[in-house]
């Protein structure tokens, strides 16, 4: 038995056993989030902490009428145990439901079918990754996380919906450090992740990032804030993007008034002809099924050249507000949140960015953006890690840390000049509380306006 | 009736007993047992909208080898279950040990020995299910003062927290912990235009206690003047931009506190464990005893003793007793936020901060209570001192570098300050400045009077990443010079 099955066998019995026990009127959607992961903090390639973490949550999202309550708990593992526990929930559900109004945006549960993707890969080999990353990081002072085991997400309702995924892969997200002729210190930021680990392409992935460090070392220039061109690299381009999934993309979110996409919706605002954005599921970075198994298109276009087709709506925004859902999944506040975005490509070649950039900044990651204002999509942040002034299509020097204040209505829109040819996977690193799933694929932007403060 | 908190039937568990199953597994082992049972409980526009009940329950087993401390969570709390969690984290870590960071000693998991407990007046079983979700509807109605509030949210957090911590040099210590966190906002929406507004910030209202925090009449009438304000911003003039004088009060000084002060001092950023994810420092080992880090009127402390605040506690969770310690005194650095672990690795002094969010992540060197201590300025003479400045309440925005120096805050409401006085309301205010030069120009310091306790249930940190709770308090303080600025393109 493995973890998988194992945890297969625990839901499969609980499922049984709980929709067995529903009165009539009752509906029960579970959801299991499992994993079995190593994770290893890494600091200047020696280990600061190892920590194995098997933990199985299961979510119970209780129905009766137009009453709903959710209930998360941690599973032992064992099914009477198990059974005990989540009836003695279900107990409580029945009087919170008993006693709660009605809620405008529950729906009920209908069976969405079946789906089963089970994905297995060789265990990674602690000794040898360790040996790895001592030897090989030597000199680098390389930091960072890696995550490593199978991975469980699980739906099943009362209606005899019923989802499996489960998968094994890792990622290793670090960060390489050097102090630089300035005295400064500089570092890159790379990521390798995979189903199975290979010394191969990790020493690969790794070379690409040393030659990196070595531009860093160059002594650092000065940049007087104001407005220039950059080029963003895809990882740059997702700090951006992720902005996307604190409300400007969510339906919910704009009927609270808190979307900063709203003019776009209500004003008409365009952004470039260049700027295509989709959910698309193809790229197998999560689930195929949302919290409540809801199998959403496999591609959602939501601005399609530049122009708002649609925000993303869950079934309980549907129902609540008298749009048509696209299968987005909701968070407990009620709000949508992409969960598999993807970038269009453009013309751009990567190789031919810096030239026609000329003369700006070669941006390789972004740090802390926030919202500065929401009504006006204005995002504050900072450069982090790889960062360059280009003079004449050339890296020149690396750059001191720089903070901007840019709108996505502008660096999206009418500053937005170019998309490179070639978009890459940015897997999702996300480790609050359990690994995430997902990612996005995304291209280099080249920008005519970017605007810094501080 | 049914009283608010809820009580499953779990698996009865001894952590005691249970440290004997595991005791032969390395050099030294120590226990952490966790149950959190976390209420979120929302209701927007007076209808439902967040209802969630989550449990959480399980234990870390940590264990000392070849000098290597290494770790294994699991929530299956038979005797099989935690020995096999125990036999993973020998085995991991005994490989783990031929490439460790440090040497380690027992001396760094003291025994412990004790019991903390949140201050209750009213036990929360008194507060039945009826009445909770009552009163969150009316906050709901009380927050939309007219049509133009088109959001009206009343949400709490209630959430109930046991640690057991025993360990085979003799640690044995219980904490339990009563923890409330409440947002209350109103967002008004009018011609294209949209503002929010909140009680001292979404979720900057967090306490320990009992029942008796929820003082209802009080809350339902900060209700409607939450729900004004936000008409009010609806009307305002934008914040204006310009270097300026900047009076923070309590409910954005948390913020600054937490991400200038807080961060910045952790003794595990300063020694590089955190620069692939939140960042480094740009304190250095050197700067303690000598950094000017700010004016002379500048105290901070940790401090985990204020009956009530949110994160007050009485061991971190090697077992160290937790004392209020001076960070920074008379504007000159002190003491960092360093565990035992941190203290021996950087040779600086540290205090009891090596906390973890639940039983499935390893401690790590956290803010626990990180407070400005009050000085001798009525809030009235700062303003009356002002020619030409500004005055900011409750935080709407954030954002810092990885060394902790840029920053640039927003904050959900503005009142101008003209010749001395108070004027009128702006919108979006925004600050932004460099860490040093800021808390240089900190020029009065409010009196004791005059301090607001507040906190957060969400301080993100670490890999793999745990959120913790932390608690700030400060009077109103006036900065010199400091670049301001509003929304819009």
């Amino acid at each position: 038995m493995t973890f998988s099955t194992d945890s297969k066998a625990l839901f499969n019995g609980l499922k049984s056993r709980l929709f067995n026990e529903l009165r009539s009127g009752e509906e029960l959607n579970l959801n299991l989030n499992a994993e079995d992961t190593l994770f290893v903090r890494l600091n200047n390639a020696r280990v600061r902490q190892n920590t194995q973490v098997e933990q199985r949550r299961l979510e119970m999202i209780f129905q009766q009428g137009q009453r709903r309550f959710t209930l998360q708990t941690d599973l032992t593992g064992h099914l009477e145990s198990d059974t005990d526990l989540c009836r003695s929930l279900l107990e409580r559900a029945r009087i919170e439901t008993a006693t709660l109004p009605e809620d405008p945006g529950v729906t009920p549960f209908v069976n969405r079918g079946t789906s089963q993707n089970i994905e297995d890969a060789r265990e990674l080999n602690f000794d040898e990754v360790i040996t790895t990353l001592q030897k090989s990081g030597e000199g680098t002072d390389l930091t960072g996380l890696l995550a490593s085991g199978p991975q469980v997400r699980a739906n099943a309702n009362s209606k005899g919906q019923d989802h499996w995924f489960s998968t094994r892969s890792f990622f290793l997200d670090y960060s390489l450090f050097t102090v630089n002729e300035s005295k400064e210190n500089k570092a890159v930021k790379s990521t390798y992740a995979d189903k199975e680990w290979s010394t191969e392409q990790f020493l690969n992935n790794l070379t690409f990032a040393k030659n990196q460090l070595a531009l860093l070392k160059r002594p650092s220039r000065d940049f007087k804030p104001g407005d220039t061109r950059v080029y963003l690299a895809p990882s740059a381009v997702n700090e951006l993007i992720q902005m996307m999934g604190w409300g400007a993309l969510s339906y919910a979110s704009y009927k609270k008034g808190q979307s900063a996409f709203a003019k776009m919706v209500d004003q008409g605002a365009k952004l470039s002809p260049l700027f295509t954005l989709r959910e698309n599921f193809d790229l197998g970075l999560t689930t195929p099924f949302n919290s409540l198994g809801e199998v959403p298109p496999r591609q959602v276009n939501l601005i399609q050249a530049g122009e708002l087709k649609q925000l993303l709506v869950s079934s309980r925004s549907a129902h609540q507000y008298g749009v048509e859902s696209n299968g987005a999944d909701s968070n407990s506040w009620g709000e949508e949140a992409p969960r598999s975005l993807e970038l269009m490509p453009g013309k751009l070649a990567a190789k031919d960015a810096l030239k026609q950039l000329k003369n700006g900044l070669y941006l390789s990651n972004l740090h802390y953006c926030n919202w500065s204002d929401v009504q006006t999509a204005r995002v504050t942040g900072m450069t982090r890690y790889a960062c360059f002034l280009v003079e004449n299509g050339e890296i020149v020097a690396p750059i001191k840390d720089l903070r901007f204040d840019v709108s996505l209505l502008n660096i999206f829109g009418s500053e937005l000049e170019a998309v490179t040819s070639e978009s890459h996977i940015q897997p999702e690193t996300d480790t609050y509380s359990q690994r995430s799933l997902g990612g996005k694929k995304l291209p280099g932007l080249l920008i005519n306006k970017f605007t810094f403060t501080l | 009736m049914q009283p608010l908190p809820i009580r499953p039937q779990t698996l009865a568990f001894d952590p005691v007993n249970a440290l004997k199953w595991v005791r032969g597994t390395a050099d030294w082992v120590g226990l952490r047992f966790v149950q959190e049972a976390q209420q979120s409980r929302g209701i927007r526009n007076q209808k439902p909208e967040t209802q969630n009940y989550a449990l959480e329950r399980g234990v870390q087993i940590e264990v000392l080898i070849d000098g290597h401390l290494g770790y294994a969570s699991t929530s299956d709390l038979t005797e099989a279950g935690l020995k096999r969690a125990a036999t993973r984290a020998a085995q991991l870590s005994k490989k783990a040990a031929a490439s460790k960071v440090f040497t380690f000693t027992p001396d760094l998991r003291p025994q412990a020995v004790g019991k903390y407990m949140s201050p209750v007046v009213q036990s929360p079983d008194e507060l039945t299910l009826q009445e909770f979700i009552s009163f969150l509807i009316e906050a709901s109605r009380r927050l939309k003062v007219s049509d133009d509030i088109v959001n009206a949210a009343a949400d709490v957090m209630f959430t109930e927290t046991h640690q057991h911590v025993v360990s085979t040099s003799g640690t044995d210590f219980a904490q339990d912990f009563l923890l409330w966190t409440t947002n209350f906002t109103a967002t008004a929406q009018r011609g294209g235009e949209t503002q929010r507004r909140s009680l001292n910030g979404p979720v900057a209202r967090c306490v320990q206690g009992g029942a008796e925090i929820l003082d209802r009449e009080f809350l339902l009438r900060e209700c409607e003047t939450v729900g004004r304000q936000a008409l009010e911003l609806l009307a305002a003039e934008n914040c204006p931009t310009g270097k300026m004088d900047l009076i923070l009060a309590p409910d954005q000084m948390l913020l600054q506190i937490h991400e200038s002060i807080g961060h910045p001092l952790e003794l595990d950023r300063i020694l590089g464990d955190e620069r692939n994810y939140a960042g480094w420092s740009f304190v250095k080992p050197a700067d303690f005893g000598s950094l000017k880090y700010g004016s002379s009127i500048m105290n901070v402390t940790f401090d985990p003793s204020p009956k009530g605040e949110f994160a007050s506690y009485g061991f971190d969770d090697c077992g160290n007793p937790a004392r209020r310690e001076y960070l920074i005194e008379n504007g000159i650095l002190v003491r960092g936020l360093g565990s035992l672990e941190s203290q021996k690795r950087s040779g600086l002094p540290g205090v009891a901060n090596f906390r973890s969010s639940s039983w499935n992540r390893a401690p790590i060197d956290r803010m626990a209570n990180i407070n400005l201590e009050p000085g001798e300025t009525p809030l009235e003479d700062m303003i009356s001192s002002v020619k030409d400045g500004v005055y900011m309440e409750a935080n709407s925005s954030w954002s810092i570098d990885d060394y902790r120096n840029k920053f640039q805050f927003g904050c959900e409401y503005g009142r101008r300050i003209q010749d001395g006085k108070l004027t009128h309301v702006v919108k979006n205010p925004n600050y932004r400045g460099v860490t040093v030069p800021f808390w240089r120009g900190l020029q009065a310091v409010g009196r004791a009077q005059e301090v607001g306790q507040f906190g957060s249930p969400y301080c993100g940190k670490g890999e793999p990443s745990q959120v913790i709770r932390v608690g700030h308090s400060s009077p109103p303080c006036l900065f010199s010079q400091v670049e301001v600025f509003g929304g819009g393109q």
